[in-house]
């Protein structure tokens, strides 16, 4: 791997108890933007799961650039249902530095995180993904819940840490991928644009 | 305050500013029903030592120990699982009772309390035991909160997550045991499982939340403590039956807020 390479895929073959879909190869470095798009049961998610030992490699392999840390935003997140934890507190406890958050993230942080909408969770866990400490960033899904304004917010989150991360998005949404500037790598076919 | 009801004083009182901060914890983790079948199981485990001629305050502690290392050894996290060690607690705990010479005397002692009759030992360790959980519950909450929110970063970064896991385990098992042994079974589940409810229901920060239900545990237990001595009845269903109130009439100014 080059030094700016921090994870390569390599004709990986995700799965369960069977596989799903087709095996991929691919680099993700510093500063880049991959988007990985595809039909439903393609095996998107199943390849980020993979990644985090969520689930089974039936083929391939893939490396870590060495003493990398990963975050992962999961499509289906963990939120208990009552909690009296701030975002701010969230944030603090998850070590994210919460000098400067995003504008449109600033009116969330003294809620209580169970009363937030699920858009507005969704954009302060996709803050706490992408400003801790990790430098490969995974996201699935990341705009599940959220409505156009949010959209933006998303995006503009996601490119305000593009130079300190790689990130691995999985999305199907193609205009928000294209608003990234990612490289998108169609998993049913394994082509790459961008 | 006549010395006699000193050390017993400062044993519950210890109890009663740990346990709710504890239970902030188990509760975000969903494990309050844990600390029940523990409870169950250290009850189990003194009166197993009391009839073999072994101190409780070993018994006590190796019951609850047994639970968690089962529970650990089988990856059980679940409800169920907690439910069997409560009716395993159970069941042991009344056999041996039943059985044994002054076990039956020990077995009511150990659900209803015995803190009036708590020596410098229980002292010794409740105090250690909220010296040691002050140092180490400000370590663990930001990683204990980290893996219930982002559950899939400790395996995929290979943190050393078992330490902090089996770290907290352990102080829930000590605080278990020691609690069971003095202020009884009921009193200590309590302790952790009531605040906390309240706490998560009506506070505003996690901060506000722990101080909240630091200070309805402790302010339960000192008026249980005194009118239990004054009326002349047992402690801990004085203690339980405070809790309860206090607890139900702070949810159900909750729920009227809410709507």
């Amino acid at each position: 791997m080059s030094p700016e390479t921090l994870l390569h895929i390599d004709a990986l073959l995700a799965g369960y108890d069977r596989p799903v879909g087709r095996p991929l190869s691919l680099t993700l470095a510093r500063g880049e933007i991959v988007g990985l798009w595809g039909a439903n049961g393609a095996g998107k998610s199943t390849l980020l799961k993979a990644l985090v030992g969520e689930a089974s490699i039936h083929a391939g392999s893939f490396t870590l650039a060495v003493a990398r840390r990963v975050a992962y935003l999961a499509q289906r997140q963990t939120r208990p249902l009552e909690v009296p934890l701030t975002g701010s507190e969230m944030l603090r406890f998850l070590g994210v530095d919460r000098s400067t958050p995003p504008a449109g993230l600033v009116e969330y942080l003294p809620r209580r995180i169970d009363t937030l909408s699920g858009g507005q969770y969704q954009l302060l866990s996709l803050w706490a993904t992408l400003a801790g400490e990790a430098d490969v960033v995974l996201l699935d899904e990341p705009t599940n819940h959220l409505d156009p304004g949010h959209l933006v917010l998303a995006a503009e989150e996601i490119l305000l840490r593009r130079t300190a991360i790689g990130c691995l998005v999985v999305s199907h949404d193609r205009d928000f991928l294209n608003r990234l500037g990612a490289r998108i790598v169609d998993v049913d076919g394994g082509s790459t644009h961008g | 305050m006549d010395e006699l009801f000193l050390r017993p004083f400062l044993t519950g009182l210890c109890l009663a500013l740990f346990l709710p901060w504890l239970g902030n914890l188990l509760r975000l983790r969903d494990e309050w029903f844990a600390t029940l079948g523990l409870a169950h199981l250290s009850a189990a485990g003194a009166m197993l030592a009391q009839a073999l001629g072994i101190s409780i305050l070993v018994g006590s502690p190796l019951g609850a120990l047994c639970g968690a290392l089962a529970k650990l050894a089988v990856g059980a996290r679940s409800n169920a699982a907690y439910g069997v060690m409560m009716l395993a607690g159970w069941s042991a705990t009344l056999l041996v009772a039943a059985n044994g010479g002054a076990g039956e005397a020990l077995g009511h002692a150990l659900i209803d309390g015995q803190l009036y009759f708590s020596g410098p030992a229980e002292a010794l360790i409740a105090c250690l035991l909220l010296v040691g959980g002050a140092v180490l519950l400000p370590l663990l909450t930001p990683r204990l909160i980290a893996a219930v929110l982002f559950p899939a970063n400790e395996k995929v970064n290979r943190l050393p997550a078992w330490r902090w896991h089996l770290g907290f385990e352990c102080l829930v098992v000590i605080a278990v045991a020691i609690a069971t042994a003095s202020i009884g079974l009921m009193a200590c589940f309590a302790l952790l499982f009531v605040p906390a409810w309240v706490s998560f229901g009506r506070a505003v920060s996690w901060r506000q939340g722990v101080l909240l239900s630091i200070v309805l545990g402790l302010g339960c237990y000192v008026v249980a403590f005194f009118a239990a001595l004054r009326f002349d009845q047992p402690f801990g269903p004085v203690l339980v039956g405070l809790l309860v109130m206090a607890c139900l009439g702070l949810r159900a100014g909750l729920s009227r807020r809410h709507g």
